[in-house]
């Protein structure tokens, strides 16, 4: 260390370069390890790129034919018979469904898991916090066949207090309208999935929480800040785009939860009237999947069934994509 | 608005370890006091007793008493965060928040502090980054991320964010050391203006800059690894340097060890 400059080795921190990050270096040495792993590597990341590809072809080559098909309206409709030489089916239902159990799932599970992880990191004593973080680890663990059998066997009776409460109270607003419907609600299935996300949420935003430089903390402590308050100036603005993508991996899983949901959820028969209301029955795209795997004995029946995966495959899509632009839009201010 | 410190023995742990012990001192008001001694020897950890920032570290707690005039800052019914809206602390390495442009980092402790008025703000931001000899680099991008600035800038930022809330103390902990020349230099300067308002206390491992800058110097030891830091004298900073009353001050500073 030179005390004449006042500079220390600490000065000399490697700034981010601003080149793209898949860009190749000039450290390759051209000799035999280098090209090996070079090429594994780059191999691995190909093979993903071809994955999601021929995923996302497959997909598509089975759908087209039963779309073109299809005598109603893919995206607007009801109805789901695909069987037979006139197939009527529309996703409107799965579509509903999938996505209204999913928010509310990420609405109670989003707040709950960053309160957890806070708790963890921030508020628990040591001798605690590291019990609490494994016992929310085992809640990831518990496979989600479990979740199905006691959402249904035992939470069940535990909801429905809550669900009559308010359809009586606010059955005015259409999203709480009373549908006579007692068992598997979208909001029933929201509630558990919310509670199937929940570690996924709390184990990565802890994980961010915990990275927070105690730089950030201390600055804020000594301008006098409270505990809170400090937590709001340095932890959550730091683990923010980890709180995101924690979000967004929590959703991608509600979507695609499929034993769960096809365990609990009440399936509504063909004629049952529709209505917004959350606690209308319905199924979600892979649940409805799952009920009728047995039924795949036609290309024509199955692309249907396809045809709903592939929206599936989209929705989880897009929800990443945005997830990605969110968090790159705030990128100048994380450095 | 500059108050004065009075510290009596004053001893310092982390859990059961004592990292510094006995420190009995005066820091006058409206003067720079630089704490030197080598690495390990408690200077930093005694600093952060002065705005209550050390018991923020798990096991950090202290014995004696730390006066700021007449009000004990120990005192069962004194709240840490208080204290350390009342005296600032700028950190070794600047640490601006990095979510925040450099307006709300400026005005993040008027924040806390429940300010919200914009004309308010925009006044208290200018003029600190104007203390802060920052605001012609900077006026034309206040909303601009803190996190681009050049490390010295940087520093200043903080520095403006510290005084943006009329402290009546400053503490600095090691301001310059991740620092370039210039960048030192600038912070200097900036020590000197300041003083006139603030009573300023700075922990330094460059007795060149100690000399620069301090009217007071303290300066630490410990006389073993493991042993508690302590005290070993305090005087005007011209002694200190030219005539130190105790042999191991001048061995120190002329560089026979530390």
């Amino acid at each position: 260390m030179s005390t004449i400059t006042g500079v220390t080795a600490a000065d000399e921190t490697p700034t981010p370069t601003s080149g793209s990050p898949l860009g190749g270096d000039a450290a390759g040495t051209g000799r035999l390890g280098d090209r090996l792993f070079g090429g594994l590597a780059t191999g691995a990341g190909g093979l993903v790129v071809a994955l999601v590809t021929l995923i996302g072809v497959f997909l598509l080559w089975q759908a087209i034919p039963a779309l073109a098909h299809n005598e109603a309206s893919f995206l607007t409709s009801r109805e789901w018979s695909v069987g037979g030489d006139h197939p009527r089916f529309g996703i409107v239902e799965l579509l509903w469904t999938t996505v209204a159990s999913s928010l509310i799932a990420m609405a109670l599970a989003v707040p709950v898991g960053v309160g957890v992880a806070l708790f963890i990191t921030q508020y628990a004593p040591r001798w605690l916090s590291r019990p609490a973080a494994s016992l929310v680890d085992l809640l990831a663990a518990v496979p989600s066949i479990v979740y199905g059998l006691w959402g249904v066997l035992t939470f069940r009776a535990a909801v429905r207090p809550v669900e009559d409460f308010l359809q009586s109270k606010l059955g005015w607003f259409p999203l709480f309208a009373k549908t006579g419907i007692s068992g598997g609600t979208i909001f029933f299935i929201g509630i558990v999935l919310a509670i199937m996300v929940l570690p996924i949420v709390t184990a990565l935003s802890r994980e961010v929480f915990a990275q927070t430089p105690v730089a950030h903390k201390e600055g804020a402590l000594a301008l006098g800040a409270t505990r809170w308050e400090m937590i709001r100036t340095s932890v959550l603005p730091f683990g923010r785009p980890g709180v995101i993508s924690a979000s967004m991996l929590a959703l991608g899983r509600a979507l695609g939860e499929t034993i769960a949901v096809t365990f609990i959820v009440s399936t509504l028969s063909p004629g049952n009237p529709w209505s917004w209301s959350l606690f209308n029955g319905g199924e979600t795209f892979a649940s409805r999947i799952a009920n009728n795997a047995a039924e795949f004995d036609s290309p024509q029946k199955t692309g249907a069934f396809i045809a709903a995966g592939l929206v599936l495959f989209v929705l989880t899509f897009v929800v990443n994509a945005i997830a990605r632009i969110v968090i790159e839009r705030r990128k100048a201010f994380t450095e | 608005m500059a108050k004065r410190i009075d510290v009596s023995d004053l001893n310092v742990y982390y859990g059961q370890f004592k990292a510094v012990e006995g420190v009995t001192m005066t820091v006058e008001p409206r003067s720079v006091t630089a704490f030197i001694g080598p690495s390990g020897c408690g200077k930093s950890t005694f600093l952060r007793t002065l705005n209550r920032m050390h018991e923020v570290i798990p096991g950090g707690r202290v014995e004696g008493k730390v006066l700021l005039d007449d009000q004990d800052l120990y005192a069962s019914d004194v709240d840490p965060v208080a204290v350390r809206r009342t005296i600032g602390m700028v950190f070794q390495r600047p640490n601006p928040f990095p979510t925040m442009s450099i307006y709300d980092n400026v005005a993040a402790g008027l924040r806390l502090n429940g300010v919200k008025g914009r004309k308010k703000l925009d006044e208290v931001v200018e003029k600190s980054l104007r203390g802060a000899n920052l605001w012609n680099e900077v006026k034309d991008r206040l909303n601009k991320p803190g996190a681009g600035l050049s490390g010295g800038q940087q520093q200043r930022l903080c520095i403006a964010r510290a005084i943006a809330v009329e402290p009546q103390v400053l503490l600095m902990d090691e301001p310059c050391s991740a620092l370039d020349p210039i960048s030192t230099l600038a912070i200097e300067d900036l020590i000197n203006d300041l003083k006139s308002q603030y009573t300023i206390v700075i922990v330094t491992h460059n007795m060149q800059q100690a000399a620069r800058v301090s009217d007071r110097t303290a300066f630490f030891n410990l006389a073993a690894t493991g042993k508690p830091g302590k005290l070993v004298e305090i005087d005007d900073t011209h002694r200190i340097f030219n005539n130190p009353s105790v042999k191991a001050t001048e061995d120190y500073i002329s560089g026979r060890f530390g």
